[in-house]
């Protein structure tokens, strides 16, 4: 295959901590394989080389929380085949989306001693509220081996094998006893989507929701567990559901119901 | 000619978004600018009214290349509020998973983001191209940091899952620790390779005096504890760091830039100060391997801050062994905090410098402020100082060669950007 035939990946990043994208560099393995298949054609965490589009595939990370950003990113979407969005920053608004539920402001103030030398919108979003987006990969963040499997899918011109069932079928599937049932400990995993490798039940604590919700959530019915049978007051509920997807509907939704 | 402007409105190589602006008139050097886009996220706006066994994995999410230190740095920090020390064995675990943050970390900046500047080169990729087999052994060195992050963090080297307040969630398994003993020994071999690589080649003939900061820790090269202490006589525990640095905002940055009281001045904080401080205090083996790679008890040069950095990623490659290899599983994971209204400091040696944490938390165990001062906010200013010099001592060159050059003298300070916004684009304007 010529330089010329491989397909061109760029990969953004808009208001994140740069984890998911070093996700791509920590496939440490598999990462002279990936640039052997596609050609790096914008990625300014690892070059200086700045090539412009287009591209054919676009890795997004990061929400928007800037006019910038909001320009930036429709831009790009005119540039690429295909659009990914990956972790729960660029697919939720990640943890900065905490400010959705409180006045920016008042937040500014805080943190800068001129707020008028800041320039931010007032909520942070996820990349699909401005532009169409192809796949959505979760996670805070994302698994390398998902992202591996969803650019090999892509590659390959087939869909990714994604799951998005509960947290709690990796614990069945490893054998992890259920914290919640066992221990009483407060667990999101049944509301929460597969993927991370069953980590936080693994080290005996509930998960705290780093994939955003499943398809379908019955956040309700373990919010009324958390407040019965655990003994939860409203106040740590809310918290639950407020971390890093907590502008995800059905997070953002159960949250409100605790304020 | 004589009205030159340099820009780089995005820096690569760099972790977040930042800018260079450099105006030069009649061969002066007019206004150097280090600026900092990363739009802000508001961090210590959020964690008000947040449970202090929250925090440690919010502010994992400042950053994912050392999430370990803002994990560690509010975790030690919540205990301090709360009068927890932590047994000898849960301490040791903690230092290892920050040998492992440390490897990571610089071996992906000594390889990946800045050898390339050295060799003339865009990119690692690049350099697999010329130089697979070494692109190969800086990947390998890499994922042994990941997987003692992985070993202890509970399966994850971004954002790990394991660390709390009083201790560890679960305890490694002797069994899981064990096979870190191999990968470190092959580790200190190719540490010393990277050593030998890194002090060969060319640097840039420029001398800084600067004012050095770092932890100093009683007999180790301190990492996780340890006083704050400076090259020019600064001596202080954690309860007072605010009487001595702060923070001021200005306007060509979403990042604030760090000073030492008295006055505004700028400080070092990072390998070369570590290294400058704690001298004494590493390895033989390492000590050695820096002399011979030419290096004196103290580096001014901050373009050899990657031989700095190559010889601590040796320096954590001894510790951590002797940690894999003494390891007992402590008897308890954790302690129980009681919960007390208190104020709390944490400090540690993030990979590219001092990072601090402070907070108040009320009687209900609810953050009440929280102050994070992140290490590339603190380098702001003296980054700023080393641009002027590197202009000043190479307006010779073209403005093509003279950007690269100031892009290097960034990434001197491996920035972390995300983590300083509440925290880079270059533009040199020659009029």
């Amino acid at each position: 295959m010529t330089a010329r035939a491989k397909p061109r990946l760029g990969v953004f990043k808009f208001s994140s901590c740069d984890g998911c994208q070093l996700s791509l560099l920590d496939c440490e393995l598999e990462l002279l394989a990936v640039t052997d298949a596609v050609e790096i054609a914008y990625f300014l965490e690892a070059t200086r080389k700045d090539m412009k589009g287009p591209f054919d595939v676009v890795l997004v990370e990061g929400s928007i929380t800037t006019p910038h950003e909001a320009e930036l990113i429709r831009q790009i979407r005119k540039s690429t085949k295909a659009l990914i969005t990956i972790g729960a920053c660029a697919t939720s608004g990640g943890i900065q989306a905490l400010r959705n539920f409180k006045d920016v402001n008042g937040f500014l103030e805080i943190v800068y001693a001129r707020p008028d030398y800041i320039e931010t919108l007032e909520t942070s979003t996820p990349i699909a509220e401005h532009v169409q987006v192809d796949f959505e990969l979760r996670g805070c963040p994302i698994n390398k081996y998902q992202l591996l499997e969803v650019l090999n899918a892509l590659l390959n011109g087939r869909k990714p094998n994604i799951p998005n069932f509960a947290e709690c079928v990796e614990c069945k599937q490893k054998g992890t006893v259920c914290v919640m049932v066992a221990k009483g400990m407060p667990c999101l995993g049944p509301v929460t989507q597969a993927g991370c490798g069953n980590l936080c039940p693994s080290v005996h604590r509930g998960c705290f929701g780093c994939f955003g919700p499943m398809e379908t959530p019955n956040t309700d019915a373990l919010a009324k567990r958390l407040l019965t049978e655990l003994g939860q007051d409203k106040a740590s509920v809310m918290r639950s559901f407020r971390n890093f997807n907590a502008n995800a509907p059905a997070f953002r939704e159960e949250s409100l119901k605790h304020e | 000619m004589s009205n030159r402007v340099i820009k780089v409105d995005a820096l690569a190589r760099v972790e977040g978004e930042g800018s260079l602006y450099v105006r030069v008139k009649d061969n002066e050097i007019k206004e150097v600018r280090f600026g900092i886009f990363e739009p802000p996220r508001f961090f210590e706006a959020f964690l008000r009214g947040r449970h202090f066994m929250e925090v440690p994995d919010i502010t994992a999410r400042i950053c994912g290349i050392c999430p370990i230190a803002y994990q560690m740095g509010s975790i030690q920090a919540m205990e301090n509020a709360l009068g927890i020390v932590v047994s000898e064995p849960v301490r040791a675990l903690r230092r290892l998973i920050y040998c492992g943050e440390w490897i990571e970390s610089h071996a992906l900046h000594v390889y990946m983001l800045h050898a390339p500047d050295f060799l003339g080169l865009p990119d690692a990729i690049q350099l697999a191209k010329s130089n697979r087999e070494l692109v190969q052994k800086a990947l390998r060195l890499k994922k042994i940091g990941n997987d003692i992050l992985e070993a202890i963090g509970g399966g994850r080297a971004i954002h790990p899952v394991n660390m709390r307040v009083g201790g560890f969630y679960r305890i490694p398994k002797k069994s899981e620790i064990k096979p870190l003993i191999e990968e470190l020994e092959w580790a200190i071999e190719a540490s010393h390779d990277t050593i030998r690589l890194v002090g060969g080649f060319n640097f840039p003939d420029i001398e800084q005096h600067y004012n050095f900061v770092a932890l100093r820790h009683e007999s180790e090269y301190a990492i996780h504890e340890g006083r704050v202490v400076s090259n020019r006589g600064l001596d202080t525990d954690l309860p007072h760091f605010l009487d001595h640095f702060d923070e001021e905002h200005v306007k060509h940055s979403n990042a604030l830039h760090g000073f030492q009281k008295p006055g505004k001045q700028p400080y070092h904080t990072g390998p070369l100060a570590r290294y400058a401080i704690n001298y004494d205090r590493l390895h033989p083996e390492a000590k050695s391997s820096a002399k011979e790679a030419g290096l004196g008890p103290v580096v001014r040069n901050p373009f050899q801050s990657i031989v700095v950095r190559a010889v601590e990623i040796l320096q954590v490659c001894l510790d951590g062994l002797a940690i894999a290899k003494n390891y007992v599983e402590p008897d308890r994971a954790f302690i129980e905090p009681e919960i007390k209204a208190s104020v709390g400091h944490g400090c540690t040696e993030a990979p590219r410098g001092i990072c601090y944490h402070r907070y108040e938390i009320d009687d209900q165990g609810l953050v009440k402020t929280a102050r994070i001062m992140p290490p590339t906010a603190q380098n702001q200013k003296i980054i700023e100082s080393d641009l002027f010099n590197v202009v000043s001592a190479n307006l010779a060159l073209s403005d093509e060669d003279l950007k690269w050059r100031c892009e290097q003298a960034i990434r001197n300070y491996d920035p972390c950007i995300s983590c300083a916004t509440h925290f880079l684009k270059l533009t040199v304007d020659r009029e």
